[in-house]
């Protein structure tokens, strides 16, 4: 939590000018930090609680020893300092008795491939949505009667539960389900191979696409009509207009939303339990983590950490590198009283 | 890119430019093509779930795409404990976290989002950096260290163990689209209201609360939907006496052990879904601004 609100702190102070520009000026209200911090408190103390504490004490017990844990109370200490050997655990599927020692099947053996599988599902499924959200995003800012009918039409894939929709398309995928009939094939789709990997990411593509059209119309439309009228006038062609004036003014909302896209398939749990189970490789990195709660708080602490740290890795590398400035999109600007 | 695509460019036309007539028809029939298929996209494999729910059971698989043998016993059999499902109560217990975590998630978000909207401090990035981190967090790091403290606490299986963690997860939500709706507000309102000798908080109570309704309903439908929908924290914490509706619907069982009752779960879908999607029918435009304004989780 510390980490994470850090490395978004330092994108403030290096990017964009503190909020308020109008420091200079004084604000109406005296004593207004004051109160500020009361407004505030209740927030910041509610995710210290649910947040902040449960990493610490994740951190701290990942490096403990299972030994000393007394399933009675749950505490620990007792078991003392067990150094790195819970995070070379799945690190490097040591279960004791050195690298790549867990036998196949246990969990221990399966950190990599789970970390595999969550990023490839993450690179396509991101992708897709992306491309497809796009599409979707520039048809629905052009000019046509239903407008209404369009917006509900894709919200509806959002307003359905992630349990709902997995329960959905593992019947639309049965083996004689209509995905089958349709297509003509005879494919197990939740049993092995690379289908149960195509049925996740079918599904997720049909769910989330919409949501990002949405949040990329949104971009679009704050692009000022006047400069492609300008851009016309010039003999821009309309390769040259989506390229060299929508691409650019629609990239930041376009990097928000898939930075926030990312982190969510990155902790994709609810999709792949459901629809598959695990089957064919597709357990996640989160279904590992949940697989492993009730055999051991210790090992499954470093794995939460390792987790978490993946995650916020990735959100680094999107807000330092490829410049998805959440905080210029997300954060207000301060009303000015006339 | 054609010319009439943006708000902007129909002023243009009722303002008698000659963009009307240079819209050419292939450009669009295209349009419609790409309009259609977006609501197919969005709407058959619902429209699926539905035809199904009220298909017997015995042609599960027929592939007609109307509704066909059609029977409301699968809604029967979605409310039926015989099997030892509780979807009636699974989907109480949605309700009452979905309300405790919204109205909580509203009253806290509100005031935070009022003092970053409004109020000038030191250190209101850090804040939204917090939030920001807060929403960015991946829940399963949270499963194992509460899933201790709450067996710790004797919490397993209630429904504090899995509202608390709920509203922490609504809290950047609702605090990120109130903020937006804030900056938008007519503060000057708030003003004339303090010259008048409101105090700040009758100022706020008075004058902006009622102004800001809208969003904050808008809010609500955003935050009551995240709780609605959560999944991985009510599996590990909770247990049969809170237990939620997706969960409900996961577990789902038949009447063999490996046999799937997909009628019946299409039809539970049906009931947890048609809710949502009558809220989204009615406020469309409302969610739409409230998801673009601030949505951070889909």
């Amino acid at each position: 939590m510390s980490t994470t609100s850090g490395v978004a702190t330092g994108e403030f102070a290096q990017g964009t000018p503190p909020l308020d520009p109008g420091g200079r000026r004084k604000s109406l209200h005296d004593g207004s930090g004051r109160r500020a911090t009361l407004l505030i408190a209740p927030t910041i103390v509610l995710l210290a609680i649910v947040i902040l504490y449960p990493v610490i004490s994740a951190v701290t017990q990942s490096f403990t020893k299972d030994a000393g844990l007394d399933p009675a109370t749950g505490l620990f200490v007792e078991g003392g300092f067990a150094g790195l050997s819970n995070y070379k655990l799945w690190l490097l599927q040591d279960c004791g008795s050195g690298a790549f020692s867990c036998p196949p099947g246990t969990l221990g053996s399966q950190f990599w491939t789970a970390t595999g599988v969550t990023f490839f599902f993450t690179v396509v499924a991101v992708s897709l949505e992306t491309l497809l959200g796009f599409v979707f995003a520039l048809v629905m800012h052009r000019d046509f009667k239903g407008r209404g009918i369009l917006r509900a039409s894709v919200l509806v894939p959002w307003a359905i539960p992630t349990a709902v929709t997995a329960k959905l398309w593992y019947f639309i995928f049965a083996y004689d389900g209509i995905a089958n009939k349709v297509l003509g094939t005879n494919i197990l789709w939740t049993g092995d191979g690379f289908a149960p990997k195509a049925a996740i990411i079918i599904a997720d593509t049909w769910k989330t696409a919409p949501f990002m059209a949405l949040l990329i119309l949104a971009g679009l439309q704050v692009i000022d009509g006047s400069v492609y009228e300008a851009a016309k006038m010039d003999g821009a062609t309309a390769w040259q207009r989506f390229r060299f004036i929508t691409l650019p003014l629609v990239r930041p909302a376009l990097m928000v939303a898939v930075l926030f896209r990312t982190l969510d398939t990155l902790r994709m749990y609810d999709l792949p339990k459901i629809l598959t189970g695990g089957a064919g490789n597709t357990s996640t990195l989160s279904m590992l983590v949940v697989d492993q709660v009730r055999s051991g708080f210790n090992a499954a602490s470093a794995l939460s950490t390792l987790t978490f740290l993946i995650v916020f890795a990735v959100a680094f590398i999107f807000i330092k590198f490829l410049g998805a400035n959440v905080t210029e999109q997300r954060a207000p600007k301060t009303t000015k009283a006339a | 890119m054609a010319t009439t695509t943006s708000t902007r460019n129909r002023t243009v036309t009722s303002s008698g430019v000659e963009v009307v007539q240079r819209r050419n028809v292939p450009a669009a029939v295209l349009t419609y093509a790409g309009v259609v298929l977006i609501c197919l996209w969005g709407l058959l494999p619902f429209y699926w779930m539905i035809v199904t729910s009220f298909r017997d059971v015995g042609y599960t698989f027929d592939t007609t795409p109307w509704p066909t043998h059609t029977t409301l016993e699968n809604y029967a059999t979605a409310f039926s404990t015989a099997r030892g499902n509780h979807f009636g109560a699974a989907l109480l217990h949605s309700l009452v976290i979905g309300a405790v975590t919204t109205v909580v998630g509203l009253v806290v978000g509100v005031f935070t989002a009022y003092a970053l909207a409004r109020l000038e401090f030191r250190g209101k990035f850090y804040v939204l950096g917090v939030i920001l981190g807060a929403s960015m967090f991946p829940g399963v790091a949270l499963v194992t260290p509460l899933f201790q403290l709450f067996t710790n606490l004797g919490w397993l299986n209630t429904y504090q163990a899995l509202i608390i963690p709920n509203i922490s997860f609504v809290l950047p939500l609702t605090v990120y689209t109130l903020t937006a709706f804030f900056t938008e507000m007519p503060w000057e309102l708030e003003e004339s209201a303090r010259m008048d000798g409101c105090t700040p908080g009758q100022a706020f109570v008075k004058v902006i609360l009622p102004l800001a309704a809208p969003g904050i309903f808008t809010t609500a439908i955003l935050a009551f939907t995240a709780a609605w929908n959560e999944f991985l924290l009510a599996s590990q914490l909770g247990g049969d006496k809170v237990q939620p509706v997706t969960v409900a619907i996961a577990t789902f069982a038949g009447a063999q052990p490996h046999q799937e009752p997909y009628t019946a779960v299409m039809a539970a879908g049906t009931i947890v879904t048609v809710p949502l999607i009558i809220m989204v029918l009615v406020f469309q435009r409302r969610i739409v601004s409230g998801l673009t304004a601030g949505g951070v989780k889909s």
